[in-house]
């Protein structure tokens, strides 16, 4: 296995009883994103950069990448880190297909290496969440 | 839950010591003295959790003249980090609130 190069991504798919363009517009209104994602400076044009600001503390570096209303919508997804470790370069994909009851709203996120199993959300947000899970499986028993 | 994940689990039960362990995760190499300065615990009580971290390889020691310099290992917790449902289980959860929002929202 080359691990240098290999890299990962994860698919989350949802049949979503909305119409496309409703849920275009929660995925590209910066005061709506903010309501499910995080604080930001989106605008739905190619090679516009903006951040999303964790309510950890954290900022991710984004740049729009394409745009096809109530499509297709990816942007960059990196968070710069002076630890190599806590460095991540991925691209979040959003595709919104038309079903007869709504849209099958597709999110893939790609680039993670293996090797840096601590960035999959961002430094410090990651650790507390997956010490927060290890608290929880601690209580239930082991 | 496999004899892996049940010494790393056990390890990190204790908050002191994972406390310890964030930080060596967030800062980098660090001696006893400095993590000691901040761990709110005697000296020889952040030597005996480093010494507990270091059998479940946790962490590594490094030996320079007077000093040892602990560092984490962040690939000993690979039993316990399934990296992809972490981050599908990051994803699943904006997907809820996403659909809370939708709901909220005029069509």
């Amino acid at each position: 296995m080359n691990t240098a190069t290999e890299t990962r991504s994860v698919v989350v798919e949802r049949e979503i009883p909305h119409p496309p363009e409703k849920i275009w517009r929660a995925l590209t209104q910066p005061h709506l994103i903010e309501e499910w994602l995080m604080k930001n400076d989106f605008k739905p044009v190619v090679g516009h950069n903006f951040n999303l600001r964790g309510e950890w503390g954290g900022v991710l570096d984004c740049e729009v990448l394409a745009v096809e209303p109530n499509k297709k919508l990816t942007y960059t997804w990196n968070f710069k880190h002076e630890q190599a470790a806590y460095n991540l370069s991925s691209v979040v994909a959003w595709t919104l297909t038309p079903t007869r009851t709504g849209t099958l709203l597709r999110m893939e996120q790609s680039g993670f290496r293996p090797d840096q199993p601590q960035a999959y959300a961002g430094a410090k947000a990651g650790w507390q969440e997956f010490f927060a899970k290890l608290e929880q499986m601690l209580e239930r028993g082991e | 839950m496999s004899a892996a994940q049940d010494v790393l689990f056990r390890t990190l039960a204790d908050p002191t010591r994972r406390a310890i362990f964030e930080r060596l995760c967030r800062d980098g190499e660090q001696t006893v003295g400095a993590l000691t300065a901040r761990a709110g615990v005697s000296q020889p009580a952040v030597s005996k959790h480093l010494g507990v971290l270091k059998l479940a390889g946790l962490v590594r020691d490094r030996p320079e003249g007077r000093q040892t310099h602990y560092s984490a290992q962040l690939g000993a917790l690979s039993p316990l980090i399934d990296w992809t449902s972490q981050m599908a289980g990051f994803w699943q959860n904006r997907f809820d609130d996403l659909e809370d929002l939708l709901k909220r929202m005029d069509q």
